[in-house]
C-alpha cells in the first residue's frame, strides 16, 4: 500500500503572523485516486495547495514525491518535477493568444527534455492540447488573445497549462469556483477523463456536491487543522464535518 | 432638400484579414498593403542622412540614432518583460568606458573595441542588476538610476581612467557617412531583430513573465534566469550605443553617465508608442531635432520642449506609432441609409 502513495504530506504548518493557516495538516495521495479538500473559507485550503507546490515555505514538516522532498524546492523546479496546480483566480497571459499562452509551459527545461522538437512545433502540439481541453480547433478561438475570454474559458485555460507540462499529480484550487452549472457539468467529465489517463488529481473544491460526484475521498479542514478524512458518504454522515462546515447540528 | 443621409461606416481591414500570425496574401495590392509601413519606415531611415541641410544636422541624426538604441532597450524591458529599467545612463557610460580604456589604454582599434564593449559591458550591467532581478515593482528602476551615480562619482573620486578630464583622442570613425551608414543600419537591425525575438518562443516566455509572473514559475520555467537575460539583450544595446557615442566624439568622460540618457529614451518611448519597438525609433528621430531646434530660445528651451512633450502625451496618449497603425488599418465612407 505504501508504495502507492504518490505524495505524502507530513505536519506541515504555516502561520501568518499570528493566524495559523495550516496546523500539523498530515494526509497521503494514492496514485490514480482524486482526494477532495473541503473547508469553509478561510480554512487554510489555499494555503495548503501554495505548500505543497512551494508558493509558500512551510513553518514546519515536510511534503514528499515519491519519496522526494519537496519542501524547500522552488515552484517551478516543484513543477518540474510533475507535480502542477492551477490557480484559485485564472493566471492567463492577457495580452497572448491562447495557443501562445501554451507555448510557454512548453518551452519550460522538463517538456524541453522530454520531448524536444519530436513532437512538431509548439504551435501545434499547443492546438492539439487545447482541442482536447474544449477550445474549437477550426475556430478563430484559439488564436483569441486571453483577455477576451470568459471565465470558463480561462480555467480551462488553466487546466490546459497543467496539462502542457505531462504532469503527474494536478492540485486545482476551486476549479469550479465562478463556473455556472453548466460550466461545471461540462468539466466534470474531463477532469475525469484526465483521471483515466492515470494522473493523480488532488481538488480543492468549494463546491460539495459536485465534488463529491467525482471524489473517491474527501478531507475537511477547519481552522487549518484537518478534520475529517474518508469517503464522501462517511463524510456526509460524519457529526464533526456537519457541524463544522454543512451547518448542521 | 438634395442632401443625402448617411452615416459613416468604418471598416476594420486591418483585424479582418490579418490576424497574428495568419496570412493570407492574395495580389500584389495585398503584399504592398501590407509591407508598406515598414519598407517606407526603413526607405525613411536610410535616406534622412541625404535630405538633412547641414552637417550639423547629419550629427544630430547620428545623436538621435545613439538616443533610439536606448529608448529601444527601453521599450524591450518595459513592454515586453515588464522591468522598468532607467539604466541607459549606466549602460552608455559602461559601454563607452569599456569601448575608451581599450582604445587609449591598449590601442585597440574601433572594429575591436565596439564589439567588445558591447559584449562585456552588457555582461557587467546585467551583473550589477542581478541582485534586484527577483524583486517586482519599483525597486529595479530605482537600483538601475543610482549606478550611473554610482560609476561617476567613483571615477571621479579615485581618478580612474582620467578622473574629470576623461579619456580624450580616441579613434573617431573617419567620416561622417561611415558614422551614420554604420549607426542606422544597426539600429534598423537591433530593430527588427528585436522585433523578431519578441515573438519568438523565447520572446513569448519573456511576455508571459510581464503578464503572470506567478503563473510562468507554475510552469517550469525559472523566471529569474529568463529576466537575466532580457536585460543581458538590453544593456548590450545600451553599451552598444554608450560605445558608438565614446568613439562618434573621440572622447569620454563623467558625461556618458548623464542622467538625459535615462530620461530622453522614456520620453521618445512615451511619444512614439509603448510596446511598438519602432515608436520609441521614430519618437527620438521627433525628440532629438525638437531639442535642437529649440536652442534659439536659449534657456527657456527646456520650458518650450516640456510644452510640446505634455501636448503629445495629452492629446496622443498612446503614442505615435499605434495611433498611425490603427489609422493605416481603418477605412471610412459614407454609406446611403
Amino acid at each position: 500500500m505504501n508504495e502507492d502513495v504518490v505524495l505524502q504530506v507530513k505536519g506541515v504548518s504555516k502561520s501568518f503572523g499570528g493566524v495559523k493557516a495550516v496546523d500539523n495538516v498530515s494526509f497521503g495521495v494514492f496514485k490514480g485516486e482524486i482526494l477532495g479538500i473541503i473547508g469553509p473559507n478561510g480554512s487554510g485550503k489555499t494555503t495548503l495547495v501554495n505548500l505543497i507546490t512551494g508558493f509558500v515555505k512551510a513553518d514546519s514538516g515536510m511534503v514528499l514525491a515519491e519519496g522526494r522532498k519537496l519542501t524547500g524546492l522552488a515552484p517551478d523546479k516543484i513543477a518540474g518535477l510533475g507535480i502542477v496546480r492551477t490557480f484559485q483566480i485564472p493566471r492567463p497571459y492577457h495580452s497572448l493568444s491562447a495557443v501562445k499562452n501554451l507555448v510557454v509551459p512548453l518551452y519550460s527545461s522538463r517538456i524541453m527534455h522530454t520531448i524536444g522538437g519530436k513532437l512538431g512545433d509548439r504551435d501545434t502540439v499547443a492546438l492539439d492540447i487545447l482541442e482536447e481541453i474544449g477550445f474549437e480547433r477550426d475556430a478563430h478561438v484559439p488564436y483569441k488573445l486571453a483577455s477576451a475570454f470568459s471565465e470558463g474559458y480561462l480555467k480551462r485555460l488553466e487546466l490546459a497549462r497543467c496539462l502542457a507540462l505531462r504532469p503527474y499529480v494536478i492540485v486545482m484550487d476551486e476549479l469550479f469556483s465562478g463556473l455556472s452549472v453548466s460550466e461545471i457539468t461540462a468539466m466534470i467529465p474531463m477532469v475525469e477523463r484526465l483521471h483515466m489517463n492515470g494522473i493523480t488529481i488532488i481538488m480543492v473544491e468549494h463546491r460539495v456536491r459536485e465534488l463529491f460526484q467525482i471524489a473517491h475521498r474527501v478531507m475537511v479542514m477547519n481552522f487549518g487543522e484537518k478534520i475529517a478524512e474518508d469517503v464522501p458518504d462517511n463524510i456526509m454522515k460524519n457529526e464533526i464535518v456537519r457541524q463544522a462546515y454543512l451547518g448542521v447540528t | 432638400m438634395d442632401e443625402k443621409i448617411g452615416r459613416r461606416e468604418r471598416l476594420d481591414r486591418g483585424i479582418k484579414v490579418q490576424t497574428e500570425g495568419i496570412y493570407a496574401i492574395s495580389s500584389w495590392r495585398g503584399i504592398a498593403y501590407s509591407l508598406f509601413p515598414t519598407v517606407s519606415f526603413v526607405l525613411g531611415m536610410l535616406i534622412i542622412p541625404l535630405v538633412v541641410p547641414s552637417m550639423t544636422w547629419q550629427r544630430i541624426m547620428t545623436i538621435a540614432c545613439i538616443f533610439a538604441l536606448l529608448a529601444l532597450s527601453f521599450d524591450f524591458l518595459a513592454h515586453f518583460v515588464g522591468i522598468v529599467c532607467l539604466g541607459g545612463a549606466f549602460f552608455t557610460g559602461v559601454g563607452g568606458y569599456i569601448s575608451g580604456v581599450l582604445n587609449s589604454a591598449f590601442g585597440l582599434p574601433m572594429v575591436i573595441t565596439i564589439p567588445i564593449a558591447t559584449i562585456a559591458g552588457g555582461a557587467i550591467c546585467t551583473f550589477f542588476l542581478l541582485p534586484c532581478l527577483p524583486i517586482r515593482g519599483i525597486y529595479f528602476a530605482i537600483v538601475s538610476l543610482m549606478y550611473p551615480l554610482l560609476f561617476a562619482r567613483v571615477i571621479q573620486a579615485l581618478e580612474l581612467f582620467g578622473g574629470t578630464d576623461g579619456l580624450p583622442g580616441l579613434a573617431t570613425f573617419p567620416n561622417i557617412w561611415v558614422e551614420l551608414y554604420f549607426i542606422i543600419p544597426m539600429t534598423l537591425i537591433l530593430t527588427f531583430g528585436l522585433r523578431r525575438l519578441v515573438n519568438e518562443d523565447f520572446g513569448i516566455v519573456l511576455r508571459a513573465i510581464k503578464d503572470n509572473d506567478q503563473a510562468v514559475r507554475a510552469s517550469n520555467i525559472n523566471i529569474a534566469w529568463y529576466k537575466t537575460k532580457a536585460v543581458f539583450i538590453a544593456s548590450a544595446i545600451g553599451c552598444f550605443a554608450g560605445a558608438c557615442l565614446a568613439h562618434l566624439y573621440g572622447w569620454v568622460g563623467l558625461s556618458l553617465f548623464a542622467l538625459d540618457f535615462s530620461i530622453f529614451p522614456i520620453a521618445a518611448t512615451v511619444v512614439g508608442g509603448v510596446g511598438t519597438l519602432v515608436g520609441p525609433i521614430i519618437g527620438a528621430f521627433i525628440l532629438a531635432p525638437l531639442s535642437e531646434m529649440l536652442r534659439a530660445f536659449g534657456p527657456l528651451r527646456v520650458v518650450f520642449y516640456s510644452f510640446v512633450l505634455t501636448g503629445l502625451v495629452v492629446f496622443k496618449t498612446e503614442g505615435l506609432v499605434p495611433f498611425l497603425q490603427r489609422k493605416y488599418h481603418q477605412f471610412e465612407r459614407w454609406t446611403e441609409i
